[in-house]
């Protein structure tokens, strides 16, 4: 469970965040959408305490980011997984390597890795691209594996940024699919996007950002209109309420 | 721990040019530091000895003075606490001394008919700030005509060498700051070649420590590399330096050069402390921007 309250970031004079409080509930699939600027990163730096609120509270299960202290940060991104747009997999090392290297600098023990880096590779199809290195692949084929190194901890939260901004409609919807699936598994997933497609079809909740402010909150949102790309007309689209289309 | 040190090693030959060259400034650096290490210790080493020299005072009596009168004399001056040694020199005596120490232009005194020298008490007192005191109640005696002593030429000389000293401790830490510098440079060029990697470690959730770790040990490791080859290039450096100079200046000061083992003993216990700090701090400072988040 994750709850913002009352949470403000400017940076300068300009907006982040502008008093956005929020409640994405354990086992949510969360669209995270709105123009480029409006607040989306950083509503997702917040999370994983890259930056840290000017006021408001954060709440993560039972930690609360926002007084976290700079010691505690590891372990909160120890519960969120996170996966983006160019994949960010380290070239010199293969498949198995990479998902591995999330287990190794978390200390866990060697039989543990053994035993569950062979899982995540079999739970997002790659398992047969173990030995390979990432320039071999895919651009799909790498965003699982980046998925994989994602989840491999178990995170209670999959944060993925833009994950299908680089691929072609066909790869997204293989890589929605997989994010559809570790959802059913129990994990909150928190998506930015642009995809609006994929918005529309998948039929999920779709949080709105505009200028730092939440614009719409849908239990089973779409994309939105042109209004929510053209952040000069919103000035008088205030809502920031619950509404079910 | 083991994982930091693989990963250092790694690291260092992977990035080969840019540690030799590192390694380089520093012992360069820690070269010209041991240098003048040498010169602090061994001028510091000089003054000593010269102090030894020099802390005698020389009481010359009057013609008149009898010789039970600096008996009695002798005896007051024995009692002071300050004292540590006390003998008469009657003047014959000091006149053979003058002697030799004239050698072939002994001829000079010979020429005169009288000894021109009065008998004298020579003191030495066991810590040279004490000869004032002393002096000074020497001076309420009768019988004295002059007391001779170095306490202005001691005092000038340490107030000499703790200048030269004072430099040349600046200069040293001048060069630690360039070469904290100088190994913060060569950490952040690794710590950018491998940023992407960096980054993820951070998302996944290592520690900070765990991230610094591989790279303070390869600070540390430019460090020890550095320090071993300037203690050995001193090492061979002094032992020419003694071989040459040595036995010189022992028979011109009677003090002679620092010992090779006890300088390569210290130097190489300071050299490993500096090599390892100057690596330790290097990587620190340069990885702080990047752990910042």
């Amino acid at each position: 469970m994750i709850e913002y309250k009352n949470v403000t970031k400017t940076y300068g004079t300009n907006v982040g965040l502008d008093d956005v409080s929020i409640r994405i509930d354990k086992g949510d699939f969360v669209f995270l959408v709105g123009p480029s600027g409006a607040g989306k990163s950083t509503f997702i730096k917040l999370m994983l305490k890259e930056i840290k609120a000017d006021s408001g509270s954060i709440v993560f299960d039972d930690l609360e980011i926002t007084r976290l202290s700079n010691r505690g940060i590891p372990k909160l991104r120890r519960s969120i997984g996170i996966v983006f747009q160019d994949f960010r997999l380290l070239p010199k090392k293969t498949v198995y390597e990479n998902v591995a290297f999330a287990m190794e600098i978390i200390h866990m023990s060697p039989k543990v890795v053994r035993k569950q880096v062979p899982q995540a590779l079999s739970l997002v199809g790659i398992s047969s691209k173990a030995a390979k290195y990432p320039d071999e692949l895919s651009a799909g084929e790498q965003q699982r594996v980046a998925i994989a190194r994602a989840i491999v901890n178990n995170p209670t939260v999959l944060i993925a940024d833009e994950p299908t901004g680089n691929l072609d409609p066909d790869t997204a919807w293989e890589i929605m699919r997989l994010l559809e699936q570790i959802n059913q598994r129990g994990t909150t997933i928190v998506m930015v996007t642009h995809a609006r497609d994929i918005v529309n079809r998948m039929g999920r909740r779709v949080i709105a950002i505009n200028e730092g402010r939440i614009m719409r909150d849908e239990k089973m949102g779409v994309y939105g209109s042109e209004e929510d790309e053209n952040s000069h007309h919103m000035g008088m689209y205030r809502g920031g309420g619950y509404s079910i289309l | 721990m083991i994982y930091s040190v693989k990963q250092a090693f790694k690291q260092f030959f992977r990035n080969g040019a840019m540690s030799t060259a590192s390694v380089f400034s520093i012992t360069a650096i820690l070269l010209i530091l041991g240098f003048f290490f040498l010169l602090i210790v061994n001028v510091s080493n000089i003054v000593e000895g010269i102090r030894k020299d020099f802390d005698t005072i020389q009481v010359y009596l009057l013609e008149s003075t009898e010789y039970a009168q600096a008996d009695s004399m002798m005896k007051q001056i024995g009692n002071m606490p300050e004292v540590q040694e006390l003998r008469y020199l009657p003047k014959e005596q000091a006149l053979e001394d003058f002697k030799v120490r004239f050698g072939d232009k002994a001829y000079l005194l010979e020429m005169r008919q009288e000894n021109p020298l009065p008998n004298s008490l020579i003191i030495k007192v066991g810590r040279i700030e004490d000869a004032d005191t002393v002096v000074k109640r020497i001076r309420t005696f009768e019988g004295v005509e002059e007391i001779n002593y170095y306490q202005e030429t001691v005092d000038r000389l340490i107030r000499l060498t703790s200048f030269i000293q004072f430099g040349a401790l600046a200069v040293i830490l001048v060069l630690l700051v360039i070469s904290v510098v100088v190994v913060s440079n060569t950490i952040k060029l690794m710590v950018l070649a491998r940023e992407r990697e960096i980054s993820i470690m951070k998302y996944v959730g290592a520690t900070n420590w765990f991230i610094r770790g591989p790279f303070l040990v390869e600070g540390i490791l430019i460090g020890i590399v550095s320090a071993a080859i300037s203690a050995g290039v001193i090492a061979f450096l002094y032992h020419k330096i003694i071989q040459v100079f040595g036995t010189d200046l022992l028979v011109m000061m009677s003090t002679g050069l620092v010992s090779e083992r006890f300088m390569l003993n210290n130097l190489s216990v300071i050299f490993a402390a500096l090599g390892i700090s100057i690596g330790a701090c290097g990587s620190i400072i340069s990885m702080r921007r990047f752990l910042d988040t």
